[in-house]
């Protein structure tokens, strides 16, 4: 099932969550609402849940076309898994997940029998049937999201509605989780949509990805159109790290290095780290001159804590192991930074 | 010449004599012990028993006659009713209260919050006083209330109405910290999955409170039953009609009738002693079950 939302509009007293928000989530999607804490995502996530309703007269929701903007989550099919699980404490993991077949009227009601056997069959897919009969407070971080997952699955919803699914889970369990999420939607073509703060997690898995800023929507694309071309230098600073260098600084020899379309002189130049050529200083040839003021070299890539000899402006810089063994590089080194991939805003921003 | 004190070595000489709070010595120990246990002895284990032996004091003869007296039976039939009344009532109002406070927004919350602990912050006769000036033969009320020939002061539902009124905070204050650090994810949770009002209520918060409810309920109760100066206030003293078992304990004292007096109180000192078993079983309950 599709979901749109027109408008959205959302204040919490003078606060301004949701300024004007539209989305479009087409069937079959895992979409991304990817922002900072206070973005108003998870408003908008709510909000198309039904847990929170639009400011009146301000927008509508739509799944597969038809306004569901008045009507409560109860009745909208939906799955939502809360960052913190939400998972009932005092029933089994069982009755967890049976409940939204329980409380159904008499009449829509499963026997006991059926019900059994789909809480067994959920269980099993999201690979947890051994413990059908242990409590929450029995699981570990990973299982009690899984639970809350089969739970929100066994009402069978037409959407489904993650927030922050993988916020509380240490950094291991994250990723295999999110890559299981991953297959586990390909598996059930389920229309979804989950809420995170972090890119990585974003670009990874989604199809889609909609970039959240104060209120309003910043970008939507696939994760390789808002990598490659962001819209907006909040993008550029969100999808990673960035090097923000002042234009005038960049006269001179560097000028020379880049391409002839790229920065207008009093703007301001937004390279990643890993963007950045080392060469050493008297090599000669192009490139601006900087000190090298710390190397970090645990890890895959080595990075480089750099400042311009011209403006004294810190530069990071990544560039792989061997080439740092390669330039013998020390701490107060001279060197040459070039530029081979940059990006600049027409816009005025200040950080 | 005296070594000076920063130096390392007088640090090291000077620090077996300084006391860490966790290294206080035995003697101090012992005695702050003692301290807390005298006091204990005095001002509650010797009362109690004070208690009971005056009510003992004619005999077991005379403290069943002193109990089976058609006046202090009316005076536990009233308590227990007036109990079972305002119990009741408290816990509806509590946990609709806790329930507000706790999973809404809603302008005026605050001012929701200091207005169930009035009734803590006001001495019990005052809130006594209250409901003979709204429904006194003076009061607001009072001369609608006397045409249509209905008594509230100096009656039953005066008694019920003050009792509720001292012991309302019970309930709701034990529940609002409970229910707040519980959040309302749950209760979304439930509604998302398609469960009513009712049933969220009824499946998911209720068994999620039900230990500090029973708290509540316990103490609410156990102050209901004592309630001494409220009722007093709206009561009238009428025998065998108004008392509830604490007036009657003071009548029987103000009559010289040790004996039966302190045979009655024994009961509500009974009551006290049940009610403080309960209590650490229900903490016991929410510690283990936490």
């Amino acid at each position: 099932m599709s979901i749109e939302a027109h408008g959205i509009r959302k204040k919490f007293g003078a606060y301004t969550a949701l300024d004007g928000v539209d989305l479009n989530v087409p069937q079959g999607k895992l979409v991304a609402l990817l922002g900072p804490s206070g973005s108003g995502k998870t408003t908008l996530l709510r909000i198309i849940a039904g847990l929170e309703f639009p400011d009146p007269g301000s927008g509508r929701v739509l799944f597969h076309g038809e306004d569901v903007t008045d009507v409560p989550a109860g009745k909208r099919r939906v799955g939502f898994v809360f960052q913190h699980y939400a998972l009932f404490k005092h029933m089994s993991v069982f009755e967890n997940v049976a409940f939204g077949l329980r409380v159904r009227k008499r009449s829509h009601r499963p026997t006991n029998a059926s019900i059994a056997e789909r809480a067994h069959r959920l269980l099993e897919l999201v690979q947890l049937d051994g413990l059908a009969g242990r409590y929450p407070s029995q699981l570990s971080g990973g299982e009690r999201q899984r639970v809350a997952l089969a739970r929100a699955l066994a009402v069978e919803p037409k959407v489904l509605l993650l927030d922050e699914p993988f916020g509380a889970l240490d950094a291991r369990v994250r990723k295999d989780l999110r890559r299981w999420l991953r297959r586990f939607h390909d598996e059930i073509q389920l229309t979804t949509i989950f809420v995170t703060h972090d890119q990585e997690e974003a670009l990874e898995i989604a199809d889609e990805v909609v970039i959240m800023n104060k209120a309003h929507v910043e970008q939507v694309g696939t994760p390789q159109q808002v990598y490659d071309k962001p819209a907006s230098p909040f993008v550029y600073q969100f999808l990673g790290n960035v090097n923000v260098l002042r234009a005038p600084a960049l006269a001179g020899s560097l000028r020379r290095g880049l391409r002839p379309d790229e920065p207008a002189p009093d703007g301001q130049i937004f390279v990643r780290p890993h963007d950045i050529e080392v060469t050493p200083h008297d090599a000669g040839g192009s490139g601006l001159s900087a000190i090298v003021r710390h190397i970090h070299a645990a890890g895959p890539q080595a990075r480089l804590l750099v400042e311009q000899v011209q403006t004294r402006e810190h530069v990071e810089v990544e560039i792989s192991r061997s080439e740092l063994t390669d330039l013998n590089l020390r701490v107060n080194d001279l060197i040459r930074l070039r530029l081979r991939q940059t990006h600049s805003f027409d816009e005025d921003y200040a950080i | 010449m005296a070594v000076p004190t920063t130096a390392p070595f007088a640090n090291r000489h000077v620090r077996p004599a300084t006391h860490r709070a966790n290294r206080d010595p035995a003697w101090a120990r012992w005695a702050l012990t003692a301290v807390a246990l005298v006091f204990l002895a005095f001002f509650l284990v010797l009362p109690l028993l004070a208690v009971f032996a005056q009510a003992f004091a004619k005999g077991g003869a005379y403290f069943l006659a002193a109990i089976r007296e058609p006046e202090a039976l009316a005076s536990i039939r009233l308590t227990l009713f007036t109990v079972a009344v305002a119990v009741p009532s408290n816990v509806v109002f509590g946990v609709a209260a806790a329930w507000a406070i706790a999973k809404f927004r809603f302008p005026g919350k605050s001012l929701l919050t200091t207005l169930i602990d009035l009734p803590f912050a006001v001495s019990p006769v005052i809130s006594g006083l209250i409901y003979v000036l709204v429904f006194g033969a003076q009061g607001w009320f009072g001369p609608w209330l006397i045409e249509h020939n209905i008594r509230i002061i100096f009656a039953v539902p005066g008694i019920i109405l003050a009792t509720t009124f001292v012991t309302f905070p019970f309930v709701a204050r034990e529940l609002i910290p409970l229910m707040q650090a519980q959040g309302t994810d749950e209760e979304y949770s439930a509604v998302t999955l398609g469960a009513s009002g009712w049933q969220t209520f009824w499946r998911v918060t209720l068994p999620n409170i039900r230990w500090g409810l029973l708290y509540g309920i316990i103490l609410c109760n156990a102050r209901a039953m004592g309630e001494f100066g409220a009722v007093s206030v709206v009561s009238g003293h009428i025998r065998g009609e108004t008392n509830t078992m604490p007036l009657h304990v003071e009548i029987l004292y103000n009559e010289y009738n040790i004996a039966g007096a302190f045979a009655v109180a024994s009961l509500l000192a009974l009551l006290a002693l049940a009610t403080l078993v309960l209590k650490s079983l229900v903490e016991w309950r929410q510690t283990g079950t936490a």
